[in-house]
């Protein structure tokens, strides 16, 4: 993955830079110890590294502010950064740049459960959020996967989902309000409290931007409460094509589960030789998870059923209770820990509509073939997001390449039956260079127009989510 | 020139290309447009130039119920995709409001200007507004450039989501050609508690108690001393909530709606129908919920009357009041109804947003020929 070369002019003033931002911060608020900004060299994309020229670790909006003019009137890129867990690169440093990190950016600032929000500084973590609203019995909903450790200003840049955004959106959809911090140092509210507003989306379309137009500094987030019970199933079928019919038929019944999970036959074996979940051995396994009262879940799950039968299943599990909820999720949710074993992987992103998946995953069958390396599937099915995970030897050459060309060719294919490069990962600098698959040349030259509108200069994140010939000419604008 | 005295040419493109070779002619000549759908959800008399409607641009391009996902053309009618979600039992779940009996306007809504002007109803407290559900767009720029945004899948984060700047920009960054929905089950049961002889702040009291439960109201709106809270799901999901929520306001009188009584009540609540048939301006404010009782009492005091929607988080105020007074109380407020209100219907933003939307507005439309004057710059 191709990254400009640094630029020579911003590390031979690198003391000053330092110097400048040590003027207007904290003194703990600024690292440039080689050995403590190498902890900051890459996200959980680690195949590509670098440490950068210093790390700034604000505690309020104003030493954003301040980190952030400094930055801008000196030319110096900044790349935000959330707790690093992107599987895109969206975080990963360049030696001419600052990182500013949001980790010390942790309070919960404001409670309100009558005006059903909360706001925080977005250095708090995802799963934090919904921890602090349980005594009131209320949470947050977007659910990633990484949620123990991602944090609020991460899943704005990225506008993160997880298994339970079939039901209750992502990111963008929870999101009322923000304070955002632009690259002149500059201090902007969008929405707030309020359920609406008016004038243009400015909120919308920093939802997902991948920090590519401010870094966001505190949020109001939209809360809802909790509901009185959930009870997963499992259904397990002899044929990938069956089980994606199957998602189709509880979609169009009328029932709206908050998740519905796949795995694929190269998934469960590794599933269960590292987690013994007692998953059944058959080709595709779908986990349905449905919520409210008790006669409320046994009236959906006996829906399910019906439309499961009529698809003669290997196996209907469901749960009667809280320990074979967590035998049913158990290898779900050790899948990524299981296929990890299995050897080194990258795992992919892609969106399909629904009734492409029994397509998508034959095709993505034929390539394993083509490019000679395993694949396994586990994914949200209700919504067509995909993971395939490609096995690799990380340590034979030239296999890291032989995967990510396989997994290019795959995010192709996704385009092609109709969907998207990225679901929930982001474009980062991992699907940089396939954004000219999903969006013709005009497309991509209006989205970095209105960059230039928020980063005239691109020192924000740049060199991620465009093509880098095609974001030459605007980066450019940066060194004059 | 008075708007009495515009002589307007109506044009009726068939085709995107047709459409963006008119723009790009306008672009050209720095001729201005006033865009639109049906024309049903602006009065608009007072824009500049040439009328251009996308309604002759008609038809549904995919519709797969299994995906929850319909793609169609903007000029489609709003009934005609309604009616088809109802033969496969979903539906838009944001309930787009018809506002032709507030604004005296005739024509059809179409889904491109519904999208154009975020148009969002009731069921927006649980289920979002219309940018929640709109999944891409294919637009016409001021350059008369044919672009595209986002796509018809559920989930897509690539690249910068500029369907959501088009959608409630009211045709002014581009005008929509081609719109993808994301469609959800229409509930198999409703019903409604209506709560009578409150006032606004016990109203707000029951939305606040009602919604901190999860029996998933999707309907909670007061008016002239009865607070209505609906809600919705499947024929035994329906009874049990009924049963808990009428225990909650057991201190109360309280009536069950039935399903027919429930969707003519929200049908007439979506299209503020109590304000319909005069002339008198409409303000729409989104508040924070706790601060509604007050701010309905301030607004009544300039005269006229004022209802709630979205749990106390949406005020209707169909009054006399000037717009200075009305924004002193309420900086959100936006003027839906003109009643010979004149100035910007949109409220002000703060400085630096409006420095921002005006950026973008120049990416957009670098001649300004897009619904001039409807929008700030």
């Amino acid at each position: 993955m191709a990254m400009p070369q640094p630029d020579e002019r911003i590390l031979e003033r690198a003391p000053q830079i330092v110097t400048a931002l040590r003027g207007v911060l904290p003194e703990d608020a600024v690292i440039d110890d080689p050995q403590e900004t190498l902890a900051y060299e890459c996200d959980a994309l680690t195949a590509y590294r670098c440490a950068p020229l210093a790390v700034v670790l604000p505690r309020t909006t104003a030493e954003v502010a301040e980190a952030m003019r400094v930055c801008g009137v000196m030319g110096v890129p900044v790349v935000p950064r959330g707790a690093g867990t992107s599987l895109a690169g969206g975080a990963l440093p360049t030696a001419d740049c600052v990182v500013i990190g949001t980790a010390r950016l942790n309070q919960v600032l404001e409670i309100d459960t009558d005006n059903r929000f909360i706001r925080v500084q977005t250095g708090v973590t995802n799963l934090s959020v919904s921890e602090v609203l349980e005594p009131h019995g209320f949470f947050y909903a977007p659910d990633p996967s990484s949620q123990l450790a991602c944090t609020i200003a991460g899943n704005i840049a990225m506008n993160s989902g997880g298994a339970h955004c079939l039901k209750y959106g992502v990111t963008t959809n929870n999101l009322m309000g923000a304070t955002v911090v632009l690259t002149t140092g500059e201090i902007v509210e969008l929405g707030g409290a309020e359920l609406a507003s008016s004038g243009l989306d400015l909120l919308g379309l920093l939802c997902g931007s991948e920090g590519q137009l401010g870094i966001v500094t505190e949020a109001f987030l939209r809360i809802l409460p909790r509901p009185e019970g959930a009870r997963p199933m499992l259904i397990g079928f002899d044929s990938p094509e069956v089980a994606g019919e199957c998602v189709a038929r509880i979609i169009r019944s009328g029932v709206l589960p908050v998740a519905i999970e796949y795995m694929d036959e190269p998934c469960l074996r590794a599933v269960e030789d590292f987690a013994q979940a007692g998953y059944p051995k058959c080709a595709a396994v779908l986990i349905v998870e449905v919520e409210g009262s008790p006669d409320e879940i046994a009236d959906q799950i006996a829906r399910i059923r019906a439309i499961a039968d009529e698809l003669e299943p290997v196996e209907f599990r469901e749960s009667r209770n809280a320990d074979d909820a967590l035998a049913i999720w158990k290898g779900r949710k050790s899948a990524f820990g299981a296929m990890g074993r299995l050897g080194d992987y990258i795992c992919l992103d892609g969106t399909v509509p629904v009734g492409q998946l029994p397509h998508t995953l034959r095709r993505i069958g034929e390539l394993s073939k083509q490019h000679g390396l395993e694949v396994a599937n586990v994914f949200h099915a209700g919504d067509g997001n995909m993971h395939p995970l490609i096995l690799f030897n990380a340590n034979e050459p030239g296999q890291l390449e032989r995967a990510e060309a396989f997994g290019a060719d795959i995010l192709r294919l996704c385009v092609e039956v109709g969907g998207c490069l990225t679901g929930e990962h982001g474009v980062g600098v991992e699907k940089r260079d396939l954004m000219d698959v999903q969006y013709d040349a005009p497309d991509l030259a209006m989205q970095m127009e209105v960059k230039d509108v928020f980063d005239p200069t691109w020192i924000l994140n740049p060199a991620k989510v465009f093509p880098l010939q095609a974001s030459a000419a605007h980066r450019l604008k940066a060194v004059q | 020139m008075t708007s009495e005295t515009i002589s307007r040419t109506t044009n009726t493109p068939k085709t995107e290309a047709e459409l963006a070779e008119i723009v790009a002619g306008h672009f050209a000549g720095c001729q201005p447009l006033r865009t639109m759908g049906g024309g049903t959800r602006v009065q608009a008399d007072h824009i500049a130039g040439d009328t251009l409607t996308t309604r002759a641009m008609s038809g549904v391009v995919t519709y797969e119920p299994g995906e929850m996902t319909l793609i169609a053309r903007a000029g489609t009618p709003l009934w005609e995709i309604e009616a088809m979600l109802v033969s496969e039992g979903q539906a838009l779940a944001f309930e787009p409001p018809d506002l032709r009996g507030v604004l005296g306007s005739d024509g059809t809504p179409t889904i491109g200007g519904m999208v154009a002007a975020n148009a969002s109803g009731p069921r927006g407290i649980m289920a979002g507004a219309c940018r929640d559900h709109l999944l891409g767009v294919r637009f016409v720029d001021g350059q008369g450039r044919v672009l595209k945004n986002g796509g018809r899948v559920m989930k897509n984060v690539t690249g910068l989501d500029l369907s959501k700047l088009l959608c409630g920009s009211f045709g002014t960054l581009g005008i929509l050609t081609e719109v993808a929905m994301k469609t959800l089950p229409h509930a198999q049961a409703r019903g409604t508690l209506a709560i009578r002889g409150v006032d606004d702040a016990e109203a707000l009291r029951t939305f606040t108690t009602a919604l901190a439960t999860p029996f998933e109201i999707s309907g909670a709106a007061f008016h002239d001393g009865t607070a209505w809270l609906r809600i919705e799901g499947l024929p035994p999901q329906l009874a049990y909530r009924q049963k808990r929520l009428q225990e909650l306001f057991g201190a109360y009188e309280i009536t069950f709606l039935d399903a027919e009584a429930t969707v003519t009540l929200w049908r007439d609540l979506r299209d503020v129908a109590h304000f319909a048939g005069t002339d008198t301006p409409l303000w729409r404010v989104p508040v924070k919920p706790s601060d509604a009782p007050a701010l309905t009492a301030s607004l009544r005091a300039l005269g006229g009357q004022t209802s709630l929607d979205w749990g106390g988080g949406l005020i209707w105020y169909c009054g006399p009041g000037e717009a200075s007074a009305v924004r002193d109380i309420a900086p959100h407020a936006m003027l839906v109804r003109r009643g010979g209100v004149e100035g910007s219907a949109f409220p002000r933003q703060s400085a630096a947003v409006e420095r921002l939307s005006q950026e973008l507005r120049r990416k957009f439309d670098p001649a300004g020929i897009l619904n001039p004057g409807l929008m700030g710059g």
